[in-house]
């Protein structure tokens, strides 16, 4: 996985999965139904899903039992790569909050990775 | 064990059982107290110089024997009192050689070079006065100027004598094996300087009998400054020079490898080594030859097991070279267990030596709660019922050495030190604490550390001899890479030369305003 020491300023190559996530509406906001954590501004080290503590991207750090994100597949630590089209490396916190809760969208769309994913396609290559 | 050649006239000690020790020692105990007097003179020889190189049969022997004081501490190796064994010569034969009489080289350099201060002294002077004594009638009146040179010459010269006095009067610390080179440049010099005004005084002053007095007053007080700034000169080359460190020297002893490194600056080997002689009197522990062997149970099981019998070989002399090989072959291959037996034993000795001393701290202790300080206010008649006699300290010493005699004793001989310690310094030594109000802790510092050769030292004015053995010639430099060594009987110091590092000194100034600090974020937002 390229995802491991990255270095700065470089491409990041991954394998990486398609998760939509339908919007749920409670009261007047839309909720999603996971927690994120991470982000430039964040002290990576405490991230307790990447294997890189350098790596100071945005991971799924809960998912809500029933909730959205869950139906659609999305894992606790996981890795959110795109939001829309929106990139999601190289962001601060409250950036990916904000790309992933505009009101104006029902539907998000990401491009998740973990490593299990890694490892699924290299066996079955 | 047999160890009675080693003492004299009690061999018949070695037959008694060890159960018998105490009796023995209380005798003894009587005895070598009556026969301190007596045998006063062998150990005081032996104390002499205990820093440095006992023989070996003198310190190590005693502690396999639990004998008294009176016999660790004499010397006298022989079969019997009367007859001089060959450690007695050798003994002898080193007391000479320690103690050399003093010699008159010891003081040719420096009254060389005083006579010849004395001498650059007094010159001014008879500059001055040679014309007045011989053709005064001739000379020019010279007022007001010559007067002033006057002034400035007896200052000048008053100056000249009480620097040369601080810095050259002092008695010398030790003789080098060759010239000491800046010393004999600075005498050539002054002489040179010195020689070369006289003669152009005797020619262009005494011969046409000069007249012009202010020149001739003018003349010596040039030679004044000169002197000067050859003292100058003088103070630069032999006592600043060598302040600035340069080259860190290290410094071990051969037998036990204590080691020390110290810091010098340009000094020539010999002085260097005189300089390393200084700090190893008082850094260095003092050299204990008992302390140094693996215990022999340990190193004499490898070789023994082992008997090689020539079978019918007629040539003998191939034999001892192939047997012993054949011998360190088969020990080589043997299971050596050596290093367990040393480990153990040195557990042992580290026990015994940790309860002996808890013994002797104790004994101490209780013995100086014995005595206490007569205070001023107090009399001795104050309470008619329990009359106290007053004691001076060194009544008061003996008074309260007997209870703590026995641990001491047991104590010193367990960390083979008893060779440095007679029991007349004991005392001394306890005197010298009471009468300075030292806590017993105090009193026993001297024998719980081995301390520096000085604190073992006699005062001996015929000084110790050392030999310096260097591969260059000892007036040069010290640089990287030298090696030279400083030997006496039985050990050498063995000094290595490498320059300190040049340093690279860079500078980052950091605004004290730049200090600021922020908490990690770690948060986590529900989507």
């Amino acid at each position: 996985m390229s995802q491991t020491f990255h270095i700065p300023g470089q491409p990041i190559t991954a394998y990486v999965q398609r998760i939509e996530i339908k919007k749920l509406r409670e009261g007047s906001n839309l909720i999603l139904g996971f927690s994120i954590g991470g982000g430039i501004d964040q002290d990576p080290g405490q991230n307790p899903f990447s294997e890189d503590k350098t790596d100071k991207g945005i991971y799924v750090t809960r998912v809500t039992p029933g909730g959205p994100a869950e139906d659609a597949g999305l894992i606790m630590g996981d890795k959110i790569m795109q939001v829309n089209g929106w990139d999601m490396t190289m962001v601060t916190h409250d950036q990916a909050r904000k790309k992933l809760t505009k009101k104006s969208e029902d539907v998000v769309r990401l491009l998740v990775t973990r490593k299990s994913l890694e490892d699924a396609v290299r066996k079955s290559m | 064990m047999d160890n009675e050649s080693q003492y004299s006239g009690y061999s018949y000690k070695s037959s008694h059982s060890r159960s018998s020790r105490k009796h023995r020692d209380r005798r003894d105990r009587h005895r070598s107290k009556s026969r301190d007097s007596s045998s006063r003179g062998d150990k005081s020889v032996t104390i002499q110089a205990p820093g440095e190189p006992l023989l070996d049969t003198e310190s190590t022997r005693g502690d396999d024997r639990d004998d008294n004081w009176g016999e660790t501490t004499t010397v006298v190796t022989g079969t019997s009192e009367h007859s001089v064994s060959n450690e007695d010569l050798t003994r002898a034969s080193k007391e000479l050689e320690d103690s050399s009489p003093l010699e008159c080289r010891r003081f040719a350099g420096p009254v060389l070079s005083g006579v010849l201060g004395l001498f650059a002294l007094l010159t001014p002077l008879a500059f001055l006065l040679l014309p007045q004594l011989l053709w005064r009638d001739g000379l020019e009146p010279c007022g007001t100027p010559c007067e002033g040179l006057y002034v400035s010459l007896a200052f000048k010269l008053l100056v000249l004598l009480i620097s040369s006095w601080a810095l050259f009067l002092r008695p010398p610390r030790a003789t080098l094996p060759r010239f000491f080179v800046f010393r004999c440049l600075l005498m050539a010099l002054v002489f040179l300087f010195v020689a070369s005004y006289w003669l152009f005084y005797g020619v262009r002053v005494l011969e046409p009998r000069e007249r012009d007095y202010r020149g001739i007053v003018g003349y010596a007080v040039s030679l004044v400054d000169a002197l000067l700034f050859i003292q100058y000169l003088a103070l630069v080359l032999l006592e600043v020079r060598q302040l600035q460190p340069a080259f860190c020297l290290k410094v071990v002893r051969t037998t036990d490898g204590a080691s020390r490194f110290y810091n010098v600056g340009h000094l020539s080997i010999q002085r260097a080594a005189v300089w390393v002689l200084d700090q190893y009197y008082s850094d260095f522990p003092v050299y204990n030859p008992a302390l140094l062997n693996l215990p022999k149970s340990i190193l004499s099981k490898k070789m023994s097991g082992f008997k090689v019998y020539s079978l019918g070989e007629e040539n003998s002399t191939n034999n001892s070279t192939g047997q012993s090989r054949a011998m360190i072959a088969a020990a080589a291959r043997r299971r050596d267990n050596s290093h367990n037996e040393y480990y153990y034993e040195e557990a042992e000795m580290e026990r015994r030596i940790r309860k002996r001393k808890a013994r002797l701290v104790v004994a101490v202790e209780e013995a100086f709660t014995h005595i206490k300080r007569l205070q001023d206010d107090e009399t001795a008649a104050s309470s008619p019922k329990h009359p106290r006699e007053v004691m001076d300290p060194r009544e008061a010493a003996q008074a309260i050495f007997a209870p703590m005699a026995r641990a001491m004793q047991k104590y010193l001989r367990t960390t083979r030190q008893q060779p440095y310690h007679s029991m007349e310094s004991i005392i001394s030594h306890l005197q010298f604490c009471i009468t300075h109000n030292m806590t017993p802790k105090a009193f026993l510092e001297r024998y719980l550390t081995p301390g520096p050769t000085m604190q073992y030292q006699r005062e001996n004015s015929r000084g110790r001899q050392w030999t310096l053995v260097s591969e260059e010639p000892v007036t040069s430099a010290l640089r990287q890479g030298l090696v030279f060594s400083l030997r006496r009987l039985d050990f050498a110091l063995v000094v290595t030369v490498t320059p300190l590092p040049f340093l690279h000194l860079g500078e980052e100034f950091i605004d004290p305003k730049s200090h600021k600090f922020v908490m990690r974020l770690q948060s986590e937002t529900s989507v």
